[in-house]
């Protein structure tokens, strides 16, 4: 060959190049749902992050909160000099301070939950899958009885248990973890069913099979040849994932069960809130409703249109 | 003379999607005459299953027929609204696709599914229907057709369940028949039983039939003429024996020396090197040029449209009086 | 078929271990019934006289045979008997579930089957367009919506309890009631949307993979009549999947009216059960654990004869002849 050998630099525009023209970029780009949907989630998610330099009060802050603020309408002016674009609560709580921090702890549970999830799942699946046998009709068992259950009422027995092992002055402090693990708990099926078929798709390949020959380890092979196979579809649920995580941690604090009230997630903030639907204030429950809406509304439209990308008999 | 069954002129196809337009049939014409059986054979993707789509007028989106005139018997039916398109479709052109077992409904008994067909389009009673359906179920060689007539499909071996479909498409006594590939699914067996089945048919009707097929043998049992696909278009076309005796068109040879025949004996067997061009990454000129061992100049520029040489129609330079064919 | 029952006696059974290993494990039962003054001694005959100093085999086939008779002791929380608790509320979610379910099989199946037909309408692209709004909202939400501009602003309907019940031995409903049946109007759909969504989508996906297939090709082939072809070959096939799902669904119902009892403080299960997970209340957890255990099962086994019946592939044996 007469050409150079192309540079490092001159590689990586080229996988740049690929991935600007490929089906996955490209269907992103046409489709102006996507490219709103996830601007959404990026701001919002942005913005839940950085709350503690964002937000015009620390909501979490008992001394920063004063009650003769309470119940203030929005677009007024506080004591404390802040103004109030959303209004106050019956605790004088600035409404879009506390919408930031819970969008904020709201993500943070989401995130955590799925990661949980997807380690969970994804471990499961490729022993599953590998080591077959007993092992794999264990693990398949539980997951498909576990998948015909509604993730609801497995992460609520999970909490409930969890918190009978408990002492009741630990309640608060762990609420949190517990949480994130019962949400965690009840996903990880989907991924360990799609892991589990994959590795066994790529398991049955020649390649795998040298490889063992050659006498690579079992956990080696996994990691290097199936991985890559199953990143797409585990993406996908994993996006879906979330979306489902931030709405049961919403629901589980609206129910009571979730985060401790000194922590608002928008589920608490709307259960606190809907006291107030007769009496008139209503920005207490409309603002983080709308902030919850918008969360969960992004996060799903991007996972759905995720999904018909990777898609490949829809192509 | 009397008017041609069916007759296609200019056919052109197109699909059009993300990457541009794709030209699947390019300026197609032929003719089937009254109770004749032309077989249409070319390799998968050449545009034979689209052509009998395009007649029947059951293109589908992204892909539309954007050119050509097609006559049934005299009358024009490429141009007619849904509606009008849907009485022809069943009543006077029947169409078989290739796998028996999905092409019916697996939740309806036989019976019944040739009982709708001819009340869609006849105007009969439904006692007369199920006894016509009774007959044809004979006819097509179903035995016990009376107590078979409600069995539903997968309770029948895929012969039979060809049968049931030549059935369904006779039950209306149409013009013409196009068959995609009817015995391709079937036992090497079944498939000599059904292609007899449909050429006694077609005779016992008047029928005419165009039969679609990648299988030269099937074609050299039934079929009267033949037409030979290559990348949406039509490169040679004359009756059977012409053909295979004496292909003009360099591919149609290929074609046919690639059959194995008892007499070859045990070297290998002739193929034709390289691959039909895709749709989007056709060359210019004749499309087959870039595997041909004839290749000249004019091949590569001119594209050749069928001419008549002696009694075959063929599409290529080295034939045809005058036009200064040959290199 | 026997199978079917042996595996679901099977699943039953697990989920009572589970049930189970709450009650001895979590939290100590007997610490929640004696004072700061018991004596050591006077722990012991309770523990035996509660038969907790069985091996764990005999506590274990107790706890079922109690169960299956429907007794799970006292609750924690409320002293009462959870038997008497769950006969209360069992008759509110019940309604509530069985309603819901139907309007959304109802109108799902309608609206799928008008949106896979006119496909490319504008109707059908804003019908898809709310679906997915409504997929994407937490159930809660809605109900709460919905009692904001059903019972705040237009005040046509009441925003929480059952209204007035009539009672039949020990079950009772609102159905004959006109502020009963006024109260169920929103529980019904809160908890109903969320499943017509999904059973609109998914008519709508089985119509649109039936009209795909060689056999409604094969239809149009023959000139069949549109209709004819949409509301006989391709509904037929695509319903039989669709029924599956709604009647395996119906458990989740059950599961999910947790968040609309909550919601409209309907006094149901549901409600119940999340106070007992609120404070612990393990005989209250067990028994409704059971109970939604008891629904998928029997909802997955009649969903397995449903679908012999349905199929007729299923059905006779296999006769061919060449």
């Amino acid at each position: 060959m007469s050409e150079p050998i192309p540079g490092s630099w001159q590689r990586f525009r080229a996988r740049l190049e690929r991935v600007w023209d490929s089906d996955l970029t490209y269907s992103f780009r046409t489709s102006p749902i996507a490219i709103i949907a996830g601007c959404m989630t990026a701001i919002l998610l942005v913005l839940a992050l950085m709350a503690p330099w964002v937000a015009p009060q620390d909501a979490f802050d008992v001394a920063a909160v004063r009650l003769e603020d309470g119940f203030l309408r929005p677009l007024e002016r506080g004591s404390t000099g802040i103004l109030h674009l959303a209004g106050t609560d019956s605790q004088g709580r600035d409404v879009l301070s506390a919408i930031l921090y819970g969008a904020r702890v709201s993500l943070l549970v989401g995130f955590a939950s799925v990661a949980f999830s997807m380690a969970m799942g994804v471990a499961l699946g490729l022993a599953a899958g590998f080591l077959g046998g007993r092992v794999d009709a264990v693990i398949m068992r539980i997951a498909d009885v576990q998948l015909s259950f509604p993730a609801i009422l497995i992460a609520l027995l999970v909490f409930g248990i969890a918190r009978g092992f408990i002492h009741p002055s630990q309640h608060e402090q762990v609420a949190v973890y517990v949480l994130i693990i019962s949400i965690g708990l009840s996903h990880w099926a989907s991924y360990a069913r799609t892991v589990r078929s994959s590795t066994l798709v790529e398991r049955n390949k020649e390649y795998v099979q040298a490889a063992r020959v050659m006498g690579r380890d079992n956990t080696a092979i996994m990691f290097e040849h199936v991985m890559p196979n199953v990143v797409g579809p585990v993406l996908v649920i994993a996006t879906i994932n979330l979306a489902l995580a931030v709405i049961e941690e919403a629901t589980l604090s609206f129910l009571g069960v979730g985060v401790p009230p000194t922590q608002p997630s928008l589920g608490t903030l709307i259960r606190v809130g809907q006291q107030f639907l007769f009496s008139g204030e209503w920005w207490i429950l409309l603002f983080p409703s709308i902030a919850l809406i918008i969360l969960s509304l992004s996060i799903n439209l991007l996972g759905d249109w995720l999904r018909d990308a990777l898609n490949p008999r829809l192509k | 003379m009397t008017e041609p069954a069916l007759s296609v002129r200019n056919l052109r196809v197109e699909f059009f999607g993300r990457r541009g337009k794709l030209v699947a049939i390019d300026d197609v014409s032929f003719d089937v005459a009254k109770g004749e059986i032309l077989g249409m054979v070319g390799e998968s993707g050449a545009g034979k299953s689209v052509t009998g789509a395009a007649i029947v007028g059951l293109i589908e989106h992204p892909g539309r027929m954007t050119r050509g005139e097609i006559r049934l018997k005299g009358d024009r039916i490429d141009h007619l609204p849904a509606a009008g398109m849907r009485k022809i479709r069943g009543k006077r052109i029947g169409m078989v696709f290739q796998d028996p077992l999905s092409s019916l409904n697996p939740l309806f008994q036989i019976g019944d599914q040739i009982v709708e067909t001819m009340r869609a389009h006849l105007d009969i009673s439904k006692a007369d229907a199920r006894r016509r359906a009774v007959k044809l179920l004979d006819e097509v060689g179903i035995p016990a057709a009376a107590s078979r007539v409600d069995s539903y499909p997968h309770q029948l071996s895929g012969g039979m369940r060809q049968r049931v479909v030549l059935a369904l498409v006779l039950c209306t006594e149409p013009e013409l028949i196009i068959a995609d590939e009817p015995t391709t699914a079937l036992d090497v067996s079944v498939q000599a039983q059904i292609i007899a089945l449909i050429k006694a048919l077609a005779k016992n009707y008047g029928t005419s039939v165009m039969l679609i097929t990648h299988d030269l043998g099937v074609v050299a049992e039934i079929a009267d003429r033949v037409a030979v696909m290559y990348a949406g278009r039509l490169v040679e076309i004359g009756s059977v024996r012409d053909v295979l005796k004496g292909a003009k068109h360099p591919y149609s040879q290929g074609l046919v020396s690639a059959i194995p025949t008892l007499r070859q004996g045990a070297g290998a067997l002739r193929q034709i090197p390289g691959a039909m061009p895709r749709l989007h990454a056709m060359p210019n000129g004749c499309a087959f040029h870039t595997r041909c061992q004839f290749v000249f100049e004019r091949c590569r520029v001119e594209r050749p449209m069928p001419v008549r040489s002696g009694d075959i129609e063929v599409a290529c330079w080295l034939h045809g009086k005058g036009l200064g064919a040959g290199p | 078929m026997i199978r079917a029952i042996a595996q679901a006696i099977a699943v039953l059974l697990a989920v009572a271990l589970i049930a189970f290993s709450m009650f001895r494990y979590v939290g100590d039962p007997v610490a929640n019934m004696v004072g700061a003054e018991t004596t050591q001694q006077e722990i012991w005959e309770l523990r035996e006289r509660l038969g907790l100093t069985d091996p764990l085999p005999v506590q274990f086939a107790r706890f079922v045979t109690n169960a299956a008779q429907g007794e799970f002791g006292i609750s924690y929380r409320q002293g009462r008997r959870v038997s008497t608790l769950i006969a209360e509320r069992l008759p509110a979610t019940v309604e509530l579930a069985l309603l819901s379910a139907l309007f959304a099989s109802v109108f799902g199946t309608i609206l799928g089957i008008y949106t896979a037909i006119r496909r490319h309408g504008w109707l059908s692209h804003a019908i898809m367009t709310v679906s997915l709004i409504g997929v994407s909202l937490p159930t809660f939400l809605i109900g709460i919506g919905l009692i904001y501009l059903f019972a705040v602003e237009l005040r046509w309907l009441p925003s929480f309890g059952r209204g007035e019940v009539v009672k039949f031995g020990w079950w009772t409903t609102g159905l004959l009631t006109e502020s009963g049946r006024k109260s169920l109007v929103l529980p019904v759909l809160t908890l109903g949307f969320f499943q017509l969504t999904l059973i609109m989508r998914l008519v709508r996906a089985q119509m649109l993979e039936t009209f795909r297939t060689d056999y409604v090709k094969f239809s149009r082939a023959r000139g069949l009549p549109e209709w004819r072809i949409n509301f006989k070959h391709a509904l037929a096939n695509a319903m039989i999947p669709v029924v599956t799902i709604i009647g395996l669904q119906l458990g989740a119902v059950v599961a999910f009216a947790i968040i609309t009892e909550s919601v409209f403080q309907w006094p149901g299960l549901g409600a119940m059960f999340v106070q007992a997970v609120q404070f612990v209340d393990i005989p209250v957890m067990a028994a409704y654990l059971l109970f939604v255990g008891l629904v998928f099962v029997v909802t997955n086994l009649l969903v397995d004869l449903f679908y012999v019946v349905l199929d007729p592939r299923l059905r006779s044996d296999r006769t061919t002849t060449k």
